[in-house]
């Protein structure tokens, strides 16, 4: 190794040095935050208010959320991806760009968009309110608020894979007559199945936090249609600030986990990659 | 869609919800405002008491608390809220606009269908550093005001009004000038939050401003949950008359069968009970009884009302909080 | 990777035209199912939901929505959020591009617990980030108290949005930018090293040429998470009209006035902003990319 492809011992200590520093500084202490708050009373309190009934609906409708958006954004993000990096077609770059646009679509807009469709005064409001059938304010409207915001999660995260990864042996596979589905199961899926786990994390993690498009449509009943974000912003009007953060420590530990396995994945996934590439 | 996906979807949901709307057969649910949460909770218990002594019947009773507007737009939007408790009556009204009450809910129940008042007052750091003592002190150079968005609070709104109407009872005083006062006291708003709960906080826990103004009850409640805090309450001399008020939702309450037990629940707010209560969550009751007994807490003061002043609520939100009103006037560039 | 893709990139870059042939330009059968489900996952989901956005406003007439997207509050609002977003994103690109540097090019202990930081923000939700944040750099939290007698107000003012903004955003450059640089063959900074350049040549004339994709895409996906962000900012914003009031805020104003044309309105209006800068950033994506090819 020679001058010029290596930085030198100091520059590197140095810019070590700036990363821990902005990381730290800049993304960790928030969470140091979240956890000194959520102790400052001692864990009997901190449990206390995890171990509430409200708290423990609100812990079991966010799981209940996640478990049935996940799996839908999942299909469709694979299918998105397969489409995008194996085929050519027209409106392709239009397709790319639609399945995107739900990350610029404000959590705010993604709530409302619900509202105006299925609210009582909605398009399909009335129809739907003769018929006694209840999607805002109820679980069906959160599940689609989350659904629109964790949209683009898994394709974003198989499109740049897959499209580096090529699409001979695809082609390879089909001339040796393979089906669609076989291709698909035989040859990428094992390809892509360690970035399409640590998307699925990723858009678990974002759908377990999403707090303002679901706030749109909660109807913040305490015990029914409360996640664990809005149960944390009740709390915290509550000046129940332990507890809020208690609530939401847990909510971050979810997240830490979830980043742990994604981590994991990750490792595992490179060296098997290794081959690959 | 068949008579089966009619029963079976919703079922669906509430079944995958966890079901606790099946589970129980008789529930209400009552949508109210922000401040009101400690209040409601103590009272649903007693309410849940009552009503199992007088009809034998279990009962359990949801709340779901926010913005008053927030609220109000919640059930226009279809949250099948049983009773509505909210900050203002202009609120209802709109719910009412949408044909889901009675246009004349004001009167289907004592004291405008209002069982309790409040009013608005300052919260100051003890000691009172800055000498806040009434209105015109707010509009002081170097006095930082924290008080919440009235486009989004409906707390905010009574807080505006009642700074509107002290100046128009000046000397001298008109609409011009009040329009004048208050452009001068929002000058001194360093943070709007969106509700009465968040300038609580943005004023308490994060040191911002020299005086909160606030609803009574929950500046009586801030010197209780903050005990370590040191603030002090400072009472004007003026104030206005807030009353919120509470209403069935007739579409709601008929559809879900509830209607004797909503009826029943906010009658039991004029009980002694339930004003007894509301005393003890420091708003002021209706009854006299009860009234003078927690008077040291509930000093006398001089009351402007929403109805007298401003020709009722829907004048007033014509007036100051309508786009192009006298508060966007406020922060129209070039003044 | 980019030698492995330039083949299908070159095809790709012209697949926004349309061309005459509906059937796809591919060897590999199963088109029709995977596009089915793709089709109906992104109508359902999210096409028709915004249509209903888009079609909402125009009962106001096509004068009211210009009227309610021109009041200069709005104007205020619509500024501060793409200005901000913009600018937060422009903060990301080079702490973003330096810790991508760090985590793929140097061994240190420590290295993957920094690596498995950068997601914190993506994984933390957004209402308990801008709690948090919002404790840190208020006037009497940690890190606001440290500036205060500097003079500098971080949060209730445009800067916290900028904090909360840049916060979101950060994730999104270092791990679009992480990949590229670690498949870059190390041929081409040896070659530049024969050939005599100095490290700082070789990093500017040689790896950050190479690095401007990834670059740009990470920069247009960090602004688009933050135009929209609402959990985060609302705490730490002071939403004071005209100085520190987002976009967002103002959508939730019209519809707690009831007024639901009004809030469609500045909702469309951002989506279309939001929009146009992304496909501008799409184009300069690319150009540079044709560029280097």
């Amino acid at each position: 190794m020679s001058a010029a492809t290596e930085d030198p011992p100091w520059l590197r200590r140095l810019l070590i040095l700036a990363v821990v520093g902005l990381l730290g500084l800049f993304l960790l202490l928030p969470l140091v935050a979240v956890f000194t708050e959520a102790l400052r009373r001692g864990w009997a309190v901190a449990l206390a208010a995890l171990a509430d009934p409200d708290a423990l609906s609100a812990i079991r409708l966010t799981l209940l959320v996640a478990a049935i958006a996940v799996p839908v954004n999942t299909l469709g993000g694979i299918a998105a991806a397969w489409c995008i990096a194996k085929y050519d077609f027209p409106g392709r770059r239009l397709l790319t760009v639609l399945v995107e646009l739900p990350f610029a679509v404000s959590p705010v807009i993604s709530g409302l968009v619900w509202v105006l469709l299925f609210g009582a005064q909605g398009l399909f409001g009335p129809w739907l309110q003769r018929h006694g059938i209840g999607i805002i304010f109820a679980l069906p409207g959160l599940v689609l608020a989350t659904i629109f915001v964790t949209f683009p999660f898994v394709a974003r995260t198989l499109v740049p894979l897959m499209q580096a990864q090529g699409r001979e042996e695809e082609e390879a596979a089909a001339t040796l007559g393979a089906s669609g589905w076989q291709v698909f199961r035989r040859v990428t899926l094992p390809n892509i199945r360690w970035a399409l786990l640590s998307g699925v994390l990723l858009c678990n993690a974002r759908a377990m936090g999403e707090f303002g498009a679901v706030s749109v449509v909660s109807g913040h009943v305490r015990g029914e249609t409360n996640t664990m974000p809005l149960h944390v912003e009740i709390l915290y009007n509550e000046y129940q600030f332990a507890g809020a953060f208690a609530v939401a420590a847990l909510l971050a530990l979810l997240a830490l986990v979830t980043l742990g396995a994604k981590a994991l994945l990750e490792r595992l996934g490179g060296r098997r990659m290794g081959g690959a590439l | 869609m068949t008579a089966f996906a009619r029963r079976a979807l919703p079922a669906l949901a509430l079944g995958l919800a966890g079901g606790p709307a099946l589970a129980q057969p008789r529930q209400l649910l009552n949508v109210s405002y922000d401040p009101t949460r400690e209040f409601y909770r103590e009272f649903n218990a007693a309410f849940a008491r009552h009503w199992q002594e007088r009809s034998g019947q279990a009962i359990r009773i949801s709340t779901s608390h926010g913005g008053s507007g927030r609220q109000a737009r919640a059930v226009i939007d279809g949250l099948a809220a049983d009773v509505v408790t909210l900050a203002l009556a202009y609120d209802i009204d709109e719910i009412a606009a949408r044909g889901l009450l009675a246009r004349d809910w004001q009167q289907r129940l004592p004291h405008n269908s209002a069982p309790y008042t409040s009013t608005i007052v300052f919260l100051v750091r003890q000691g009172n550093p800055k000498g806040i003592h009434d209105w015109g002190d707010l509009a002081r150079p170097g006095v930082a005001v924290i008080t919440p968005n009235p486009k989004t609070s409906g707390g905010a709104r009574w807080n505006y009004l009642a700074a509107w109407a002290w100046a128009r009872r000046q000397p001298g005083g008109s609409d011009g000038s009040a329009a004048e006062f208050v452009t001068r006291l929002y000058r001194n708003v360093p943070v709007l939050d969106t509700g009465a709960r968040g300038s609580t906080t943005s004023f308490v826990q994060r040191g911002q401003g020299d005086v909160l103004l606030t609803w009574e009850n929950e500046a009586h409640l801030a010197l209780q949950e903050f005990a370590g805090a040191r603030l002090e309450i400072v009472t004007p001399g003026l104030s206005i008359l807030a009353e919120p008020p509470v209403a069935v939702v007739d579409a709601h309450a008929d559809r879900r069968g509830t209607r004797a037990a909503a009826e029943a629940y906010l009658q039991h707010l004029y009980t002694p009970e339930g004003q007894g209560l509301a005393a003890k969550h420091h708003y002021r009751p209706r009854d006299p009884v009860a009234l003078a007994a927690a008077r040291p807490r509930f000093p006398a003061l001089e009351f402007v009302t929403v109805d007298a002043d401003f020709g009722g609520w829907q004048a007033a939100q014509r007036m100051h909080f309508a786009d192009g009103g006298s508060f966007d006037r406020i922060y129209r560039p070039g003044r | 990777m980019a030698a492995a893709s330039t083949g299908s990139t070159v095809l790709a870059a012209e697949g926004f035209f349309p061309r005459l042939r509906l059937a796809p330009r591919s060897a590999i059968p199963g088109f029709g199912l995977g596009f089915g489900i793709t089709l109906a996952w992104l109508s359902l989901l999210v096409l028709i939901p915004l249509a209903a956005l888009v079609a909402r406003p125009w009962e106001l007439g096509v004068a009211g929505v210009l009227g309610v997207v021109t009041e200069p509050r709005v104007m205020a609002a619509l500024r501060l959020s793409f200005g901000a977003a913009l600018l937060a994103a422009a903060i990301d690109l080079p702490g973003g591009l330096l810790t991508a540097w760090v985590i793929t090019r140097y061994r240190f202990p420590g290295r993957r617990l920094l690596d498995g930081m950068v997601d914190l923000p993506f994984a933390l939700p957004t209402a308990v980030a801008g709690i948090a944040l919002t404790a840190l750099y208020a006037p009497n939290g940690w890190l606001g108290a440290l500036v205060e007698p500097l003079g500098l107000k971080l949060a209730f003012g445009p800067a916290g949005i900028v904090i909360a903004l840049a916060f979101v955003g950060l994730p999104f450059i270092v791990r679009t930018v992480e990949p590229v640089l670690r498949d870059l063959s190390p041929a081409a900074e040896e070659a530049a090293a024969t050939l005599g350049a100095t490290r700082l040549q070789t990093v500017t004339r040689v790896v950050l040429p190479q690095l401007a994709p990834a670059l740009l895409t990470g920069f247009a996906l960090a602004f688009a998470r933050a135009v929209g962000e609402y959990g985060s900012v609302i705490f730490i914003a002071g939403n004071m009209p005209m100085v520190s009031e987002i976009a967002p805020l103002l959508i939730t104003v019209r519809l707690e006035q009831f007024d639901y044309a009004g809030a469609a309105a500045i909702g469309l209006a951002m989506l279309v902003i939001a929009f146009l800068l992304l496909s501008l950033l799409g184009l300069l994506h690319r150009h540079i990319r044709w560029a280097r090819l």
